[in-house]
């Protein structure tokens, strides 16, 4: 079982408290599908992929980059039981979603950054180290249910 | 994913822009790679001090992205201009390269940090790729 130093947890609580979602969301999602575009295979269905613009521009994209970040709420909210918090999404996106769990760790990569964006020297060290924890833990919770 | 022109450009160009605070950002860098991701702190076993704020570390975070500026004015033949150092990493220091990925996006992270409104998505395709090719090119030697 993971164990969370109560620094860590005032850590991931602060971030979250403080995080705007309409903002960091999309943008996440956005710099996951420029940087690594062969994560746009997932969202065919999604409208104009073509260039940076029409990514930066696409709703249905703000959308769901909107809907992931508040997907992560689920494990804040529940820091001791992330695996079974992730149980059934993992299932999703194994079995009907089809995403290949490597790309779990490209989009928590994107959303490090635009966090550290935002916050600046405010993005400490620590605060990164137990970030990228909590990231490495919900990657793996969401990559569990796949065989 | 090799390296186009475009992407020389954008490295080369935003290089020109960070280029006169690379020991900080060296420093930084190393200094979360070896906090964030503490397995890397093997690699660093003869030091006294590991921390971020360590004299050791900041000297040595300023000395690998000194390299990374050389491997941007030797852009074209990363291979052949990165030879010594990936001698250096293959036979003396024997560095597992999955450790390449994890201190590229602890580097362009520190990027996003200070350079924010200039580390978009567009740029950082480039320098992502840049330091894959990096990585690729220090890799070349080991076997």
């Amino acid at each position: 079982m993971v164990v969370w130093t109560e620094s860590e947890l005032s850590i991931i609580n602060s971030i979250f408290s403080s995080l705007d979602y309409e903002d960091i969301g999309p943008k996440a999602l956005c710099r996951c599908l420029i940087v690594y575009p062969w994560t746009q295979r997932y969202f065919g269905g999604f409208g104009n992929l073509y260039n940076a613009a029409a990514i930066k521009s696409n709703p249905n994209i703000a959308a769901h980059g909107i809907k992931i970040l508040h997907g992560l709420d689920r494990a804040v909210k529940n820091m001791d039981g992330i695996k079974e918090t992730y149980a059934e999404l993992s299932t999703l996106h194994s079995e009907k979603l089809h995403v290949d769990p490597d790309n779990f760790t490209l989009l928590g990569n994107c959303l490090t950054i635009e966090i550290a964006a935002k916050l600046g020297d405010g993005f400490t060290a620590e605060t990164q180290g137990t970030f990228q924890k909590f990231m490495a833990v919900v990657v793996n919770a969401l990559g569990k249910q796949y065989h | 994913m090799s390296l186009t022109g475009k992407d020389k450009a954008v490295v080369s160009n935003l290089w020109g822009k960070i280029a006169l605070n690379s020991d900080l950002i060296g420093a930084e860098a190393l200094g979360r790679m070896l906090t964030a991701s503490p397995q890397t702190k093997t690699y660093f076993s003869h030091w006294s001090d590991l921390s971020p704020t360590s004299e050791q570390v900041k000297k040595h975070g300023a000395v690998i992205l000194k390299a990374i500026g050389e491997a941007v004015e030797g852009i074209d033949d990363l291979k052949l201009n990165l030879s010594r150092l990936s001698e250096l990493h293959a036979f003396k220091l024997q560095v597992d390269p999955n450790n390449f990925k994890i201190l590229s996006h602890s580097i362009q992270l520190v990027i996003a940090m200070y350079y924010p409104k200039d580390f978009t998505p567009e740029v950082q395709v480039s320098v992502d790729k840049f330091l894959q090719n990096v990585a690729l090119a220090l890799s070349e030697k080991y076997r």
